[in-house]
């Protein structure tokens, strides 16, 4: 039978891939251990000395911490949903990005809650959230919902992972890799044997999967939102945060899809499989939901502005002067750019949309600055404290260093697992010839297929 | 019927024994201190046991016992039949920062640690400011407490809310759902942790712990020995009136008054009363004030610019007053 030839073919096609760590690889991966190294020294540092040396103070409790935990978290979200949206309406061009997203889904989703603990206080009692649980606590429903998506979107990911271990575990005799990855292989692919019978159960559970992860990915963020939104604090207790949330979301991780394409092509020579035409895709996706995005932005601080509220009217004034060349960065440059980039036929190449979508995810990351920071700066009753770390937060080295460890973390894992299943689901690549044959055979027009 | 009988005399059985227990701990009490041979001061003092008895007792025995420990666990209970409330005249404060320093010294807080703060208010441009000394508020309905994962904060039938600082495990969502910035974080380690010559109570939040959160905590143990808070205590000008809203009375050391008459004659308020958290802190209005504002910048230049972004506090700068 040709497919299994086909298979034989596509390994042989993707090896240089999982076999071969090039200069330029290896140096990639010790420049992001050392990345993780200095983290790993701040965080000890911050263990010994306490939160003292970060430059959280009793007005800003949380700081760029909380802010990266938003922001990986909603990349994860947003992955989820859009990785399963795409399995659930069996999209035919979906097969070149899906793998991408569901990696950075499991990804982000392992990283993000990371931060959440390095805002605590007392990691030695992090047991207490188990032994004495308070269900009224948004705290207690955000472990929940977090440990409940992440064991989903374990599951899922690896649903997507079985029949490309399988085809690996088949053919990778003559493969130059290490045994314990040949085990691997072996020991993942759960003995399934792609016939039609397993590959129609697979695909039923995988689409129950995706439609899951879709809703598991609303409740979670809503209920991340709602950790600042049922507080009564000034510039947060508003309705439209866990919409905000979610757009917000999708919006960030639409953008690190485009980025990691763009890289993953351009690394693996995958022009052949990933064109410009998913570029345009995801870019008039990234255009939507910068509209959105503004949308709903717009909508919140308008209604601040408009009306006399003190409370609103300290904040934006704060905003406006103090927060300005932020507030212009985040909210009009993050929106605006991408809108223009798209809107413009001749600005749609594949450098300019990933352009747009590096510009739409600093702004993301800058407008929850915005969110989080000012707002936990002006409080109902005025700071009056003595001390200027207490009138306003400025992140220390150890934030910095241990958000980039969090960016590093999260390429690293990236590269590796790249390694070690191909970037292109291969079984993808032979249900799309299949589906592309019976076509032909119904002498019906192959044209919509093509990628 | 015959079980709820025998039952019922178990019950009995069982409240006179441990009555006969307390009452035997508090004689051998009393008996222990007598063979440490104390010179005895001969003035005698009258004292209730625990079974409702008058014992005389010589007053030197009295003052040495140790303060009873009330443990995390039973500080979660409160003092019973006490609905405690503050009351502060607004009109009266002057800024001595009296209060804030007798708390800190009582709490073992250091200088830049003040869970009573005061705060210059001017609630628009046309007014003149006061000062507002603000502790926590006790609040009936404590946003704080609502999103305490852990149970480390807790509201008691006193209506005291306090803090367990063994269980608390630093995630600082109270501090951010507090909407008066009522609460603080230990944020680096100090040396008085660590001192272990005082049990650790949440009534008297010493010592304290690295990486948890402390905040006012109305001196229960105070309350307990029938004094007033701290605060009360040391403010020399009676700014401060605590007290029981189920005897309906406050007092400041000096005058006492009837709770609901004094904030209905002197128009007592809550701040932020919008909100809904329903304080146990009452403010009266400061009219008729006894001392300028200005009298309140008497203090250090560190601690007066604080208050430099007041419009009231920037006009005076502008006239060169202060």
């Amino acid at each position: 039978m040709d497919i299994i030839n086909r298979k034989k073919a596509l390994v042989e096609e993707f090896s240089p891939m999982l076999e071969k760590y090039s200069k330029l690889t290896k140096l990639w991966i010790a420049f992001l251990v050392a990345v993780i190294i200095v983290g790993i020294v701040a965080f000890v540092l911050q263990v010994v000395y306490g939160h003292e040396i970060t430059g959280m103070r009793d007005n800003v409790v949380w700081g760029i911490y909380i802010i990266n935990f938003i922001f990986f978290v909603g990349i994860s979200y947003s992955g989820a949903f859009i990785s399963g949206i795409l399995h659930f309406f069996k999209t035919p061009w979906k097969n070149s990005i899906s793998r991408i997203v569901e990696i950075m889904t499991v990804i982000a989703m392992v990283i993000g809650p990371v931060f959440i603990l390095l805002c605590i206080g007392r990691l030695d009692r992090l047991h207490y959230l188990f032994i004495y649980p308070r269900i009224q606590s948004p705290i207690t429903w955000d472990i929940i919902a977090v440990m409940t998506d992440l064991i989903a979107c374990f599951l899922y990911l690896y649903l997507t992972f079985i029949p490309d271990l399988a085809i690996l575990r088949d053919n990778s005799e003559n493969l130059n890799l290490p045994k314990w990855q040949k085990k691997m292989y072996k020991f993942l692919a759960i003995r399934y044997q792609d016939t039609p019978s397993q590959r129609h159960r697979l695909h039923k559970i995988t689409r129950t999967m995706s439609t899951i992860v879709i809703v598991l990915a609303i409740v979670a963020y809503s209920v991340l939102a709602w950790i600042f939104s049922l507080t009564l604090q000034p510039g947060w207790n508003s309705t439209i945060f866990a919409p905000n949330f979610i757009i917000a979301g999708l919006y960030s991780g639409i953008s690190v899809i485009i980025i990691s394409m763009y890289f993953i092509r351009r690394q693996f020579k995958l022009e052949h499989y990933i064109f410009q035409k998913h570029f345009v895709i995801a870019g008039i996706i990234l255009q939507i939901l910068a509209l959105l995005f503004g949308y709903f932005t717009f909508t919140d601080y308008f209604s601040k502005w408009f009306s006399t509220k003190i409370d609103d009217t300290i904040l934006l004034n704060s905003l406006f002067s103090r927060y300005f060349i932020e507030f212009i960065l985040a909210n009009y440059i993050g929106i605006l750019v991408p809108v223009l980039v798209i809107f413009f036929k001749k600005l749609r190449t594949v450098k300019m949309i990933t352009f747009a979508a590096v510009i739409a995810l600093l702004g993301l990351w800058l407008n929850r600055y915005l969110l989080v920071v000012p707002s936990l700066e002006n409080p109902f009753l005025p700071i009056q404290e003595t001390g200027p770390e207490y009138i306003h937060y400025s992140a220390t080295w150890i934030e910095y260093s241990l958000s980039f460890t969090g960016i590093a973390a999260f390429l690293l894992i990236f590269t590796l697992l790249a390694k070690f299943v191909p970037i292109i689901p291969m079984s993808g690549i032979i249900e799309n010839e299949e589906f592309k044959a019976k076509r032909i055979q119904k002498k019906d027009s192959p044209d919509e297929f093509d990628i | 019927m015959e079980d709820q009988n025998t039952n019922s005399r178990r019950k009995f059985l069982k409240l006179g024994l441990i009555s006969g227990v307390t009452a035997m701990a508090g004689a051998s009490l009393v008996s222990c201190s007598s063979e440490e041979k104390k010179p005895e001061s001969g003035e005698k003092m009258r004292l209730l046991t625990p079974d409702g008895k008058i014992v005389e007792v010589d007053a030197s025995n009295i003052n040495k016992y140790p303060e009873a420990l009330i443990t995390p666990a039973e500080a979660r209970k409160g003092i019973p039949d006490r609905k405690f409330v503050m009351v502060i005249d607004l009109a009266k404060c002057s800024n001595a920062r009296a209060c804030v320093e007798g708390c800190q010294k009582a709490h073992n807080l250091d200088s830049d640690q003040e869970f009573m703060k005061i705060q210059l208010i001017q609630n628009n441009e046309n007014t003149e400011p006061y000062w507002f000394p603000k502790p926590c508020f006790h609040c009936d309905e404590p946003p704080c407490v609502t999103v305490c994962p852990t149970g480390a904060t807790f509201k008691r039938e006193d209506n005291i809310v306090l803090i367990d600082n063994q269980r608390c495990i630093g995630c600082k969502f109270c501090m951010t759902s507090c909407p008066y910035s009522a609460r603080q974080f230990n944020w680096g380690h100090k040396a008085k942790y660590d001192k272990k010559d005082q049990p650790y109570s949440p009534e008297t939040s010493v010592p304290g712990a690295e990486g948890t959160v402390v905040k006012c905590d109305f001196c229960p143990d105070l309350l307990r020995q029938g004094q007033l808070p701290h605060c009360a205590k040391a403010c020399p000008n009676g700014v401060i009136y605590f007290g029981d809203k189920n005897e309906d009375i406050v007092t400041n050391g000096e005058e006492s008054f009837q709770f609901s008459k004094l904030i209905t004659d002197r128009g007592g308020y809550r701040h932020l009363e919008h909100l809904g958290t329903k304080p146990n802190v009452y403010y009266l209005p400061p009219v008729d004030k006894q001392y300028p504002v200005e009298r309140g910048f008497e203090n250090e230049e560190e601690i007066n610019e604080r208050y430099k972004n007041v419009p009231y506090v920037k006009e005076l700068k502008k006239q060169g007053k202060i």
